[in-house]
């Protein structure tokens, strides 16, 4: 077997050696360095972004709580106007109604009190009719004109209880 | 050409440019080559892509930055914080072995992880680097990690030599599992495609198996890497904290 041919031994040892001390001195100078720099720079970087979106939705949210304060403080504003004008409005309701109640029940009694000078003074004019029917009646069978004063007695008695 | 049809041909050493220094051969080869083209892939990968610092990243510098926090995890994964001084070289060893793995992939290409020499060199320098920053860590209380806490006086005689041996067979397991991998797998595949050709129209049988053992062994050589680097982190972990 090739591989235990001691006399290739020596150069393959020196050959590894120059090779691998080569590959150290590049990687532990240059490039795990740099590459250390560049994964820490990329996390720097993720952990400023980071940082800063968390200050961002901090303001965000405090920015929604200060809406939310403004918008369940105009809300109130306006539930209360709505209350105070619906009561304006039912108190002026209210009042109007009662003096269209009270300019109502005045023109009933001024009605009414028309209505009871009509029936005295029908009732009147009837009796004055009733007096003169019977002034004339009693002439045509009796011959006689009964006296004003007794007819107007005998008609309000014959009246009497139906006025 | 009949050398060709052998399926260890593949892990031939062949000097490209012979050189010789003070008696000792250390010619530039094709296992070395591949060792060069290797470290050229990792710096164009680990480098090159993240000229740009993009914020966020392209395919292949998405790709070091996934090798990066891949070795990063598994690294403070098994070892903690103490681990950050060796991310470097846990990373170099993933990253070495893992291309060395992977290039050997490729047709006509050498396989320099399949070689003993280049895994016990690398697993024989971790055991030596590993006891070393024991000892310096802990000095004479390394040794006490050869005898497990809360075991029986009465069978230190037992244990200790038994911890002693599994220590020193660090290296060997480490290093053999790597190459013994890299190796039978290397070889089945030569062995199944020396089907192919003198089948004729029922060489297409193997080539379904060249296809299986392909993907079977693409995945060996992530985790062969995988395995090899996590014992290391683990070996560094026992050093850092013994028990």
């Amino acid at each position: 077997m090739p591989q235990f041919d001691i006399a290739t031994f020596p150069s393959q040892i020196i050959w590894l050696a120059i090779s691998f001390v080569v590959l150290y001195i590049l990687m532990a100078r240059v490039a795990l360095p740099r590459i250390g720099n560049v994964l820490a720079e990329r996390q720097d970087k993720i952990d400023d972004n980071l940082a800063s979106a968390e200050e961002m939705r901090a303001t965000a949210q405090a920015d929604a709580e200060a809406y939310d304060k403004s918008l369940a403080l105009a809300r109130s504003d306006a539930r209360a106007a709505i209350q105070e004008t619906a009561r304006e409005v039912s108190s002026d309701a209210q009042a109007k109604s009662e003096q269209l109640g009270q300019r109502l029940a005045a023109q009933i009694k001024t009605a009414e009190a028309e209505i009871e000078r009509a029936k005295t003074a029908a009732r009147a004019s009837i009796r004055d009719a009733a007096v003169g029917v019977a002034q004339a009646a009693t002439q045509r069978l009796i011959g006689t004109t009964p006296s004003e004063q007794a007819t107007a007695a005998a008609v309000d008695r014959a009246l009497g209880g139906r006025s | 050409m009949a050398e060709a049809h052998n399926p260890l041909e593949q892990f031939h050493i062949k000097p490209l440019i012979p050189i010789h220094i003070g008696g000792i051969d250390a010619s530039f080869t094709n296992s070395a080559a591949f060792m060069v083209v290797a470290v050229l892939c990792i710096s164009a990968l680990m480098i090159l892509s993240v000229r740009s610092r993009a914020l966020v990243p392209g395919r292949w510098q998405l790709l070091a930055e996934l090798s990066y926090t891949f070795i990063a995890k598994m690294l403070t994964d098994t070892i903690g914080k103490e681990g950050r001084p060796y991310f470097p070289f846990i990373f170099s060893v993933f990253m070495f072995v893992l291309f060395g793995n992977m290039l050997g992939m490729l047709p006509y290409s050498f396989t320099y992880t399949s070689h003993l020499a280049v895994t016990f060199a690398l697993a024989a320098f971790i055991f030596v680097a590993v006891t070393l920053i024991a000892i310096a860590k802990h000095g004479m209380k390394f040794f006490s990690f050869f005898l497990p806490h809360g075991v029986p006086i009465a069978m230190a005689p037992l244990l200790i030599p038994i911890e002693i041996i599994s220590y020193l067979s660090r290296p060997v397991s480490l290093s053999v599992r790597l190459f013994a991998n890299m190796m039978a797998g290397h070889t089945l595949l030569k062995v199944v495609a020396g089907f192919v050709i003198p089948l004729g129209i029922f060489g297409a049988i193997p080539v379904l198996g060249l296809v299986a053992v392909t993907a079977l062994e693409l995945l060996i050589a992530f985790l062969q890497a995988y395995i090899f680097t996590i014992l290391t982190c683990i070996y560094i972990n026992d050093a850092v904290h013994l028990h």
